[in-house]
């Protein structure tokens, strides 16, 4: 399969001294919906600021799509879609004259780009507010037009950093259902977010990058069945005075409505929903405590584990 | 010779960069129309002022400078003097301020070469020099009856300096870090080199020493070429010469500012 991203060896020391990659290694495949996770100032924006060449790489090599950016930067920069994290486009011009004037920039005139343009801007909501500075345009509308500015020249790879960020749930949900959509049309995506939720629900592989290094790169289904235990918050129908002992489970009582459990994967839930029912404790809800990606992030991101493979054997030998 | 694979591969390269540089070219006029009373007014109202004082009020007494009266002698440096100022100005502030909001970065990211980004820019810089430079002689011809007395000189002069002072704009715009940065060359270097530079007086009324100190001072011979290309008075300086030096000026501020956006100087980190 035709690599749309092919990362190697990547170093970046800044003027400063900071190493920011320490030599990574990354591909992702054409079609692929992606997520580079890490925590903040571990080298995703680095990453992607090389990519796009808007960062100077110290060594190794980075093809997009085939094209070196060494040797054949402008085709690479052809295939190269990018949503940055912060805004950066001009808050003077107009919404339309901001998507017209980059069309340009990849040699659209305005007749060509005027169909993308005009679809990009009914299927992101930003129809109504093209003749509108973008300065008047709202937190969300702003995400939404640099993403409709990373279209416009329909590149193959489309790298979303934060897309999300500071976007409302309804909005988030639906710049989701589009993303998708992108992504189901041909478009390889790379996303990068802090809603880890947003991760789990888009992205078929993963990258965690922490202090420059890739400290996990596998499938997002291989990495979620890395997850030996879940937390789950119960909810009760009647508060309850004194917590009984539970055999199997560690149960914790976080008010008298509410108990969290942490529940071994092998082992599932019938027992303790057994066991509930023998103390004649009504669940009235039951939830997730956080976000099972979330859960695998901290611990990897935390220096805890050197990696996932010694993690899931060191909890098979406990078990 | 090419394959016919690699001519339309360079037919498809050559088309997508002029769609780029027409692209920048129209962005930067569109922002120094949609601020008008930023870039085009002041200089018109400034040259009405000046040719109020210097033509009705004072130019009488002043008498003739090389033959001619003092208003017709000043028209072509006051031209020249907004022509450098708005080039200059125009490149150097919208070049920041695309630094400044980051809308720089679309440009960085997109496949337009350096050489495009840097033709589209001073092209728009030249844009807003040659429309000043056109409005003030409008406004001049109210005032004075000149017969032009070399169209090509006239010409070649005005979308040099512009070209000059364009480039030189870029380069501050790279350089500048604050705003503060992009009025610092145009006050402490620009105004002094320009009022100094034949616009008001022929350095022939000066003393031998301010002379050929005068001749030291670059814009000199950009207002002069000009004044020549207008009235027919060079005013002791060789045309030929202006030109090769602008030319080669143009020439070295080009090479320069290329290897600024190759290097990423302030732009790339």
């Amino acid at each position: 399969m035709t690599q749309a991203l092919s990362i190697k060896n990547l170093k970046k020391i800044y003027d400063g001294g900071f190493t920011a990659l320490k030599g990574i290694d990354l591909n992702v495949s054409s079609g692929d919906f992606f997520a580079l996770l890490g925590p903040n100032g571990a080298g995703k924006s680095t990453t992607i600021g090389i990519i796009s060449s808007l960062v100077r790489k110290t060594s190794g090599s980075v093809s997009v799509f085939e094209h070196d950016i060494d040797h054949d930067l402008v085709k690479a920069k052809r295939s190269l879609g990018v949503v940055p994290q912060e805004f950066n486009f001009n808050l003077f011009e107009k919404v339309e004259d901001i998507l017209y004037t980059q069309a340009g920039y990849y040699g659209l005139s305005t007749r060509q780009a005027r169909p993308r343009i005009d679809y990009y801007l009914k299927q992101l909501g930003l129809w109504d507010k093209r003749h509108s500075q973008s300065r008047m345009l709202s937190g969300g509308m702003k995400r939404r037009l640099m993403i409709a500015r990373a279209l416009v020249h329909e590149p193959e790879l489309l790298i979303l950093d934060e897309p999300t960020a500071g976007v409302d749930i309804e909005l988030r949900r639906s710049l989701w259902e589009f993303i998708k959509e992108i992504n189901d049309q041909g478009t390889t995506i790379i996303l990068t977010t802090h809603y880890l939720e947003e991760a789990e629900q888009l992205c078929r592989n993963i990258a965690i990058i922490d202090q420059g290094d890739i400290v996990e790169n596998t499938s997002m289904k291989e990495l979620l069945s890395l997850l030996q235990k879940e937390s789950f918050v119960l909810d009760l129908s009647k508060p309850m005075e004194a917590l009984p002992t539970f055999s199997g489970y560690q149960v914790r009582q976080l008010d008298p409505m509410s108990l969290e459990v942490e529940v071994d994967k092998n082992r599932g839930v019938n027992d303790l929903f057994r066991q509930l029912s023998e103390y004649q404790i009504e669940v009235a809800s039951m939830r997730n405590k956080s976000n099972r990606l979330e859960e695998l992030f901290v611990n990897m991101t935390n220096g805890g584990l050197a990696n996932s493979e010694e993690r899931a054997s060191g909890q098979e030998a406990a078990v | 010779m090419k394959s016919y694979r690699e001519k339309r591969q360079w037919r498809t390269e050559y088309y997508y960069n002029w769609v780029a540089f027409v692209t920048i070219f129209v962005k930067e006029v569109r922002r120094f129309m949609r601020i008008w009373p930023q870039t085009l007014l002041p200089s018109a109202i400034s040259m009405v002022l000046y040719f109020l004082i210097f033509g009705a009020v004072i130019g009488s007494r002043i008498g003739t400078m090389s033959g001619f009266n003092y208003m017709t002698y000043v028209l072509p440096g006051l031209v020249m003097m907004s022509v450098i100022t708005n080039s200059f100005a125009n490149v150097a502030s919208s070049f920041f301020s695309n630094k400044f909001q980051r809308s720089i970065e679309e440009l960085l990211i997109s496949p337009v070469p350096d050489w495009i980004i840097l033709a589209g820019y001073v092209l728009g810089g030249v844009a807003r020099g040659v429309i000043t430079g056109a409005i003030v002689m409008t406004l001049g011809l109210f005032f004075v009856d000149i017969q032009l007395y070399d169209l090509t000189v006239t010409i070649l002069a005005l979308v040099m300096t512009a070209s000059l002072f364009s480039l030189g704009g870029f380069i501050n715009g790279v350089y500048a870090k604050k705003f503060d940065d992009v009025s610092i060359i145009p006050t402490f270097v620009l105004t002094p080199l320009t009022y100094l530079g034949g616009v008001f007086y022929s350095i022939e009324i000066l003393p031998a020493f301010w002379q050929k100190a005068s001749m030291l001072n670059p814009i000199l011979y950009q207002v002069n070429t000009f004044r020549y290309g207008l009235l027919g008075e060079a005013g002791g300086i060789d045309t030929g010469f202006a030109f090769a030096v602008m030319l080669l000026a143009i020439v070295a501020l080009g090479v320069f500012s290329l290897h600024l956006l190759k290097s990423g100087r302030g732009l790339r980190s």
